[in-house]
C-alpha cells in the first residue's frame, strides 16, 4: 500500500515526530513497502478467530487501591534536564497562539 | 583466561584455588584489552563490582562476574537503551529482576550493546554502533542481544542478562556460540526492563552451558507485584530435570524450518545435532506448521503498534537529555527531541504502529494480525499434542556481515523467520550450540533451536543438556 506524502505526515504528526523532507521521502517509500509486505496476511481466513492480547491466560490482575510512596522527590527530578523549581520541572509554554 | 562456567568457578571459589577479587579484575583487565574491537559493553561498572565483592553476598551467584543488558534499570548505573533519547539516564531504583540478580551475590560487570530499545537483529541501530561477532570480526553478533552474546565465548563475562521478543537471545546466542534461554513469556518479571513490545517481551539470559541457564532461572523467575503479567505458575526444579535420559522423547521436526531461505548447511548441522539425539533413544518425527511464513508480517504489525505506544513515553522532559532551547512551546519540545533522540529504525516502527493502530487502519491491520496470531498459537498447541518438544535452526542463515541488511529492513526482518513464530505463541525456547560451518574463510557457529509448550522450560534444559554432554561445542571458544 502506497501511503501519499499527506498520508505519512499525518502519521508522523500522529507520532509526534518531526521529519526532514528527506526523512519523508526515505521512511515513507520504506514503510509503504513493508505495509505492501504484510498484505499477504490478508490471505488468512480469520472469521470467527478471536484476537490473540496476551499468551499466559491470566484474567484481569487486581491489587489493593494502596497509595506507595517513593520518599525521594528529589532524586526523581534529577532525571529531567529541565529547571526545577519547588518540587515542579519547569516546561515551556503548552499551547501555542 | 581461563574459560569459567558458573558451575565451575562456583567450585573453584569453594576449592579456594581463586578469590571473587582476583577473578573480577581479570575480567575487567581482558575488557580493557579485548573490548576495543568488539564493542561489546558500552558502560563498565567497575565501582559497583568492586563494592559488590566487598559486601560478598552469599546465594546461589556467589561472586560471579555478569553483564546487563543497557535495558535493564541499574540504579546508579547510566542505562540507556543504546539510544541517544536516554543518554544520561542513571536510573534511581533497580529493576526487580536485577535486585535478584544482586541478591543471589551476582557482580554486574557492566552494561552491553543492544539495538536501539532492542529493535534490531545486529546491534547495528545501537547508538553505540554494532558489536561484531567473535569468530569473525566482519560479521555482526546478532541481535538485538548481540553485546550479551558476544560476551560469552570471549570471556567477557560468566553470563549474561538479555531480552527476547521476537528472537533476540536466542538469534544472537546461535551467531556466538553462546546458550540462550527465551522463557516462556510471564516467567520472568519484566517490570524495569526497558519496554519494546508489551506482549511479547521476555527477560532471559546467556550462558556457557545449559546447566548454567538452568542455574540463572532459578534465581530470576517467579512473579512479582510491579509486573501483573508476570505468572505465579510453580517454578520448577530445573536442576534436578537434566538427568541426561531422552528416551522415548518425540522430537518434531517442522519442514518450513528446513525449507525456503534456509541455508543448507546450517539446516545440516541442525539434523546432526537431532541424530545425536536419536541416538540417544529419542524418536524423530516430521511435522508441518503452515503459519510459519506468517510469524514476521504478524509480528512487524503488533511489535510496532506495542513499540509506538511504549516510545510515546519518551518526551524530553522527565528523563533524558537536554532540550533544544530554540523549541517555541512544549510540543515542539517533544517533537524536536524525538526527532534528534530516535535513529531510523525507531521512527520507522513508530510510523508502522502509528499507522495499524490509528483510525481506518486498526482492523485490517493490528486487528487482523492479532487474529493471525491466534492461528499461530493454536498450530503450536495442535503440534504440541504429537510431539514434546520441537527443533529446528534459530536462524536461517548464521552470522550476516556488518552492513549486509542494513539498508533493507524487510530482509533484516526476515533474520528472525524461525524466531517469531514462537514469540508470538509466547513458548520457551533455548538456543544450543550445534557446531560450526564454513563461509568466505570464517568458521562461524550454528544454534539448534528448541522449543517447548507453554511454561515446559525444564524439557528444554533436560533436552538441551542431554545434546550438549555428548558434543560440549561451548569449549570452542572465539
Amino acid at each position: 500500500m502506497a501511503l501519499t506524502k499527506e498520508q505519512i505526515m499525518k502519521i508522523a504528526k500522529l507520532a509526534m515526530i518531526e521529519l526532514t523532507d528527506e526523512e519523508m521521502d526515505k521512511l515513507g517509500s520504506e514503510v509503504s513497502g513493508i505495509l505492501d509486505w504484510v498484505e499477504m496476511l490478508h490471505e488468512v481466513d480469520t472469521d470467527g478467530v478471536a484476537p490473540t492480547y496476551q499468551v499466559t491466560g491470566i484474567d484481569s490482575v487486581m491489587r489493593s487501591d494502596e497509595e506507595e510512596r517513593f520518599g525521594e522527590p528529589d532524586k526523581l527530578l534529577e532525571n529531567s534536564p529541565l529547571e526545577k523549581r519547588a518540587y515542579q520541572v519547569l516546561v515551556k509554554k503548552i499551547l501555542n497562539k | 583466561m581461563e574459560n569459567y562456567t558458573i558451575k565451575s568457578l562456583l567450585k573453584a571459589y569453594t576449592d579456594g584455588v581463586v578469590s571473587p577479587e582476583e577473578v573480577v579484575k581479570d575480567y575487567f583487565d581482558r575488557i580493557a584489552e579485548i573490548d576495543g574491537d568488539l564493542n561489546a559493553y558500552v558502560n563498565v561498572s567497575k565501582d559497583l563490582a568492586e563494592k559488590q565483592v566487598k559486601d560478598g553476598k552469599g546465594g546461589a551467584l556467589a561472586g560471579i562476574p555478569m553483564a546487563l543488558k543497557d535495558v535493564f534499570t541499574t540504579e546508579g548505573v547510566e542505562t540507556t537503551a543504546c539510544s541517544n533519547i536516554l543518554k544520561g539516564y542513571v536510573p534511581k531504583f533497580n529493576a526487580p529482576v536485577v535486585d535478584r540478580l544482586y541478591e543471589a551475590g551476582a557482580i554486574c560487570l557492566g552494561k552491553v550493546n543492544t539495538d536501539e530499545f532492542t529493535c534490531g537483529a545486529s546491534t547495528e541501530t545501537s547508538c553505540f554502533g554494532p558489536t561484531v561477532n567473535p569468530y569473525d570480526h566482519g560479521r555482526v553478533s546478532g541481535g538485538s542481544s548481540g553485546g550479551s552474546a558476544a560476551v560469552i565465548p570471549s570471556n567477557l563475562a560468566v553470563f549474561s542478562m538479555g531480552t527476547d521478543t521476537g528472537g533476540s537471545i536466542r538469534q544472537p546466542a546461535g551467531f556466538c556460540n553462546a546458550v540462550g534461554l527465551k522463557v516462556k513469556y510471564g516467567r520472568v518479571p519484566r517490570s524495569g526492563v526497558i519496554s519494546m513490545a508489551s506482549s511479547l517481551d521476555t527477560i532471559g539470559h546467556f550462558t556457557k552451558t545449559v546447566e548454567d541457564a538452568a542455574l540463572v532461572l532459578g534465581v530470576t523467575a517467579g512473579k512479582h507485584e510491579n509486573d501483573s503479567t508476570s505468572v505465579d505458575v510453580e517454578v520448577g526444579e530445573y536442576m534436578k530435570a537434566m538427568d541426561g535420559n531422552v528416551e522415548g522423547l518425540r522430537i518434531g521436526l517442522p519442514k518450513e524450518y528446513f525449507g525456503d531461505g534456509v541455508d543448507p548447511e546450517v539446516a545440516r548441522k541442525v539434523k546432526e545435532a537431532v541424530a545425536v539425539l536419536e541416538s540417544k533413544g529419542a524418536t524423530v518425527k516430521e511435522i508441518s506448521l503452515p503459519m510459519t511464513k506468517y510469524g514476521v508480517a504478524v509480528y512487524y504489525l503488533v511489535a510496532p503498534a506495542e513499540i509506538s505506544a511504549n516510545m510515546a513515553r519518551y518526551d524530553g522532559i522527565r528523563v533524558g537529555r537536554e532540550l533544544d532551547p530554540e523549541a517555541s512551546s512544549v510540543a515542539d519540545q517533544f517533537l524536536r527531541s524525538r526527532a534528534e533522540g530516535f535513529g531510523d529504525e525507531m521512527k520507522r516502527r513508530i510510523m508502522i504502529g502509528t499507522f495499524a493502530l490509528s483510525a481506518g487502519s486498526y482492523d485490517d491491520y493490528y486487528l487482523k494480525a492479532q487474529k493471525v496470531r491466534t492461528l499461530i498459537l493454536n498450530e503450536f498447541e495442535e503440534a504440541f499434542k504429537d510431539v514434546d518438544v520441537i527443533m529446528g535452526p534459530v536462524s536461517p542463515s548464521p552470522a550476516f556481515k556488518v552492513g549486509e541488511l542494513v539498508n533493507d529492513p524487510v530482509k533484516m526482518y526476515m533474520a528472525d523467520m524461525l524466531t517469531i513464530p514462537s514469540s508470538c505463541a509466547g513458548i520457551p525456547g533455548l538456543s544450543v550450540p550445534c557446531g560450526f560451518v564454513e563461509k568466505d574463510g570464517a568458521k562461524l557457529p550454528v544454534g539448534l533451536q528448541i522449543l517447548a509448550p507453554q511454561f515446559r522450560e525444564d524439557l528444554l534444559f533436560k533436552v538441551g543438556d542431554a545434546y550438549e554432554k555428548e558434543t560440549e561445542f561451548w569449549k570452542e571458544v572465539s
